[in-house]
């Protein structure tokens, strides 16, 4: 028989779960930063009360300390390669996370004060006579609603028209060329520019002063215009060419072919983008300021001259900021708060129902 | 047949071109097209030709007269301000790139399919937020949660060498500073660079990728390999296109920024520059006579700059013909 | 959720059709019934009249005229007033050129100005009455400290840059007890132009011309210092930030904020309705007008008797006569309101202005009288 053998044996270390660290890491190393940082705070905090603790502070240095221990952890268990990789993914978590505060932190700020004044009131009444606490802001609504309506029936025409001849017409010779690269160009006008651009024609027309419904109706279809022809450009080049080639073939004037073939197999896209623009532009305010104007009435004719100022929802919300009742200035700031969650909603709305439209009416194409 | 038959003698054609039937709805529908293509032209160079006419009175006019100027020369007025939109700007711009460039990384690579699928959405949704809200909320919540830190930072790093031409004190009481603006301008800017550069990352090859996977690239090196090449000409679009946003925006700079037309690198005090867009919207209201002239010129430079920046970043998406998808 | 406000989501799809018909509620011919101020009757029979009238000018009377536009509006169903707040200068601009039919400005046409011509009315003879008196108050944020004793140089000091610590000695001095902090001034200014600005200017160029070298306008003169936007931005930087000092309506000072008062001929004035209404009846009246031409030459620095110095005395301007004597008869009508004690009383509650006194009115009314009404 052979005598036990003394010497140990070497069992070749597993590759797999060796040279990385444990599963969960990440987790567990924040959670020690944060202990950290929590410790050094309280310490620094000692003999004051604790509602003096700086947490945001101690939050933002326990990230820090992660994103350090995480990379001089992985440096010595790991690789350098692999540390490099947990540093990029702790910094881009941190990013992301770091970006959803500040959403978060508006959407919650104008939830929980706009619910105040979320009641009957608020859309029903104007401003007309109102001092001091209730008034609503149904004028400004209607303001809204009927200058982003008109501005929508200018530009929807003029820019779905400027598409169709981009895709079907233009066969990128040189006028389409510059109409895309201006078009392109004007998404990025600033919106007190249209309003000043407006402001002038009609200052030649009607002199100083003048402010009509119209005036920020047209200021905002320079914003929505470039808008509506980029998005539906797109959906009209995804209509495959098979389906014009098929129309042709039958003997279909072009025209025709646009309004009856083209037009209805993309009316889903455009009309997301047209919504899309719509949600972009109805939350401008520094046009309607030098176009439309500011009053307590309800005001429908968006062709008045003489006293033809609307209110409007952004508007709204600047001028019960601005210029507070004197003997109740919070009920002022509710107010202006339920405009901006009322401004907040509608956008939110015609953003998910561009979407929804979208997603049920949208033609299968193959491969994108 | 066989195929070595010669082929018919080819006619020659006739005389004259054929050309196809013009009918009159396809004369109308074709030249409405047109004619709307080139009213779009026209609204564009109109604006820029009514914006000029208005500002001759200010520029070339007598600015003793003028309510604004007071007897100021006219770009000793408008070039501080043309500073601090661009100053504003570009803070804005660095401080929202890296995060914007984070989260699209983190939603196109990082997240699980679905996850990534409704931050996409609530992103977008940050995009429809109208920019008084972020005014409201940068003036009544933001500003104030902010000073503290600032008060800080002016205590710390205020007093080291180099850093002190930005951090210096003394700090501002109510923290309605630049910076706090620039964050401001930062968040209001981040959904158009994160969805650009999310479309641009979503596009890389999924070949390129594997194929640096399969060499034993981690995921960091694989993003620097083939994603982040691939992307650079989305990338610098994206963030030309956020900073044309960043200039143009009016209202959260009006109500957030405690600004004068001073020419100043301090980002922490009271005094801050002020920009061209949050000027005119103060001032116009109550303008009158030459002075609306003089914030008419304000908003031609305004408008020239964004027409710019536009234009190079445009022009950089173009040259990436086979990018798609980049609005 | 609570049930109330289950109900109230539910009544508010209710109120949606209402909203979708495209009425306000409280634009019929019954007058708004939530908040009518105290002491205004709102018995008296609905007038008859009918029309539009409108006005632009100064952002200063903008609380006040949304008042007496609304009481006004409710006495008579069938008009409307419109004031829209663009300043004086865009004001006096626009009734040059005849876009409005009255404005509110912070100050009256200067008699150079006069011989302009205005477009909107048939002759060139102009109403002007003050018709709101502000007083322009001093107020900080320093917690636990209610009221300080400053003089005019010692506030031009501080607004200056000059003294730049609350525990200052020119401070100190005026105030024994009161146990300053040593920390820093942050003195605040409006970021626009505004009548208030000039005041408050003016009257530490009238006062302490030695400390305050800058020139009088609307925009206040001094670059890179703390600014805010409007009465209310800076009412609420005084509310949120401490060691804040800044100038605004007196009305709209924040709640906890402590207020200075005014060093004047050796005694300490701080602001009230009566000691700013004081500064304006010992001022004298200015030369070379017409009688309908009301317009006061006041001086802060020789207020004196208990008269507080600071103050804002903004203008009702109107045509003599107008084309449209139904026009004439409506701004002859509302002026008449404004000026009056109920109109003046609804000021002084929503504004915090400083009523004209009996001696004034009349002389106003006197000038109202002039507008032309066959």
């Amino acid at each position: 028989m052979t005598a036990p053998t003394t010497e140990t044996v070497v069992v070749p270390p597993s590759r797999i779960s060796t040279g990385r660290l444990p599963k969960g890491s990440p987790w567990a190393i924040l959670a020690g930063a944060m202990v950290v940082s929590f410790a050094i705070f309280a310490v620094m905090n000692a003999g004051s009360p604790l509602a003096d603790l700086n947490v945001a502070a101690a939050l933002f240095i326990g990230m820090v300390l992660y994103i350090v221990f995480v990379y001089v952890l992985s440096l010595i268990a790991e690789s350098r390669r692999h540390a490099t990789d947990r540093l990029m993914t702790a910094l881009i978590s941190t990013a992301f996370v770091i970006a959803c505060l500040p959403l978060v932190s508006v959407l919650w700020t104008v939830i929980s004060n706009g619910l105040a004044r979320m009641d009957p009131t608020f859309f029903s009444w104007s401003m007309r006579n109102v001092i001091g606490e209730g008034g609503g802001a149904v004028h400004a609504i209607w303001g809204t609603l009927i200058v982003t309506g008109l501005a929508a029936i200018i530009s929807v025409p003029i820019g779905l028209m400027t598409s169709i001849y981009l895709v079907e017409y233009g066969n990128g010779n040189r006028l389409s060329k510059g109409i895309t690269f201006f078009v392109d160009v004007m998404t990025g006008i600033p919106s007190i520019v249209a309003g000043l651009f407006i402001y002038s024609v009609f200052t030649i027309f009607f002199g100083p002063g003048i402010r009509m419904g119209i005036m920020g109706a047209l200021a905002l279809s320079v914003l929505m215009i470039p808008v509506v022809v980029r998005g539906s450009e797109e959906m009209l080049r995804i209509v495959p060419n098979e389906l014009r080639e098929a129309s042709y073939a039958l003997g279909v004037p072009k025209w025709l072919t646009i309004i009856k073939v083209v037009l209805p197999t993309s009316i889903a896209g455009i009309t997301t983008s047209i919504m899309l623009a719509i949600a972009r532009v109805i939350g401008e305010t520094a046009h309607l300021l030098l176009t439309v104007g500011v009053t307590a009435n309800l005001q429908m004719n968006a062709f008045q001259s003489d006293n033809g100022q609307m209110m409007t929802l952004p508007v709204f919300v600047y001028n019960e900021f601005m210029y507070p009742s004197a003997s109740s200035p919070d009920a002022s700031l509710e107010r202006a708060w339920a405009a901006a969650l009322t401004l907040l909603i509608i956008v939110m709305l015609l953003n998910l129902i561009g979407r929804g439209i979208s997603k049920f009416f949208a033609p299968k194409t193959s491969g994108r | 047949m066989s195929t070595t038959e010669k082929a018919p003698a080819r006619q020659a054609p006739p005389e004259g071109s054929i050309k196809a039937k013009k009918r009159p709805g396809d004369l109308a529908f074709s030249g409405s097209s047109l004619g709307a293509g080139i009213i779009i032209l026209i609204v564009l160079a109109a604006t820029a030709v009514f914006l000029v006419v208005q500002s001759i009175p200010a520029i070339a006019g007598d600015a003793d007269t003028n309510p604004i100027l007071g007897g100021e020369n006219f770009w000793s007025y408008a070039l501080p301000f043309l500073f601090g939109t661009l100053w504003s700007a570009l803070l804005a711009l660095a401080i929202a790139s890296p995060i914007a460039i984070g989260i699209a990384l983190f939603i196109s690579h990082y997240a699980p399919r679905r996850l990534a699928a409704v931050l996409g959405y609530i992103i977008d949704l940050l995009a429809a937020v109208p920019s008084v809200v972020f005014g409201l909320w940068g003036a009544l919540f933001f500003s104030g949660f902010l000073q503290p830190f600032f008060a800080t930072l002016t205590d710390t790093i205020g007093t080291w060498p180099i850093l002190n031409l930005f951090f210096s004190g003394p700090v501002s009481a109510t923290g309605r500073t630049v910076l706090t603006a620039a964050l401001v301008l930062s968040v209001m800017i981040l959904p158009i660079m994160t969805a650009i550069c999310r479309e641009v990352f979503l596009q890389t090859p999924k070949l390129h990728e594997e194929a640096a996977l399969a060499l034993g690239a981690t995921r960091w090196e694989m993003i620097r390999m083939a994603v982040l090449p691939f992307a650079r000409g989305g990338m610098v679009s994206g963030a030309m296109l956020g900073l044309g946003r960043a200039l143009g925006e009016t209202m959260a700079v009006t109500m957030v920024l405690s600004g004068s037309p001073i020419v100043a690198f301090q980002l922490l005090q009271s005094g801050n520059p002020q920009s061209i867009a949050a000027n005119i919207a103060l001032h116009f209201p109550e303008a009158f006579d030459t002075g609306v002239n003089t914030l008419i010129a304000t908003g031609l430079i305004l408008f020239i700059v964004t027409f710019a920046v536009n234009a190079v970043a445009r022009w950089i998406v173009n040259r990436r013909a086979e990018f798609s998808g980049a609005n | 959720m609570k049930l109330t406000r289950l109900s109230g989501i539910a009544a508010l799809g209710a109120v949606a059709a209402l909203t979708l018909a495209g009425c306000a509620a409280n634009e019929d011919t019954t007058p708004a019934s939530s908040s009518a101020p105290e002491g205004s009757s709102s018995e008296a029979p609905a007038g008859g009249a009918t029309g539009t009238i409108g006005a632009t000018g100064a952002s200063s009377q903008a609380a006040a005229q949304a008042a007496l536009v609304a009481t006004f509006q409710g006495k008579n169903p069938g008009v409307t007033v419109n004031y829209e707040s663009t300043g004086s200068g865009a004001g006096r601009d626009n009734f040059l050129a005849g876009a409005s039919d009255f404005i509110g400005s912070d100050r009256a046409y200067h008699v150079e100005e006069l011989s302009a011509g205005f477009k909107g009315c048939a002759t060139d003879s102009i109403v002007e009455v003050p018709t709101y008196i502000s007083p322009v108050a001093v107020a900080f944020n320093l917690p636990g400290i209610d009221t300080l004793n400053m003089d005019a140089a010692t506030i031009a000091g501080i607004f200056a840059g000059e003294i730049t610590q609350w525990n200052d000695e020119a401070i100190a001095s005026q105030n024994e007890g009161v146990e300053l902090p040593d920390s820093a001034i942050t003195p605040v200014n409006r970021s626009d132009a505004s009548g208030t600005t000039e005041t408050f200017v003016s009257y530490l160029s009238a006062t302490a011309g030695d400390v305050w070298t800058y020139e009088v306008g609307d925009e206040w003169p001094i670059d890179g210092t703390e600014r805010a936007q409007g009465t209310q931005g800076i009412a609420q930087v005084l509310g949120s930030s401490e060691g804040t000092i800044g100038y605004l309506d007196a009305s709209q000072i924040p709640a906890d904020a402590g207020q200075v008062a005014v060093g004047v001929d050796g005694e300490y004035v701080p602001y009230s309705a009566e000691a700013a209404s004081k500064l304006i009846e010992n001022s004298p009246l200015e030369e070379g007008r017409e009688p309908q031409d009301l317009v006061f030459a006041v001086d802060p620095a020789s207020a004196s008797d208990g008269a507080y110095p600071i103050a804002l005395v903004s203008y009702l301007i109107s045509c003599t006569e107008y084309e449209d004597a139904t026009k004439a008869q409506l701004v002859k009508d509302y002026f008449t309101f404004v000026a009056s004690a109920e109109g003046q009383e609804i000021s002084a509650a929503e504004a915090g202005s400083a009523p004209i006194s009996d001696a004034l009115r009349e002389q106003v009314s006197a000038a109202i009288d002039a507008i032309v009404t066959e």
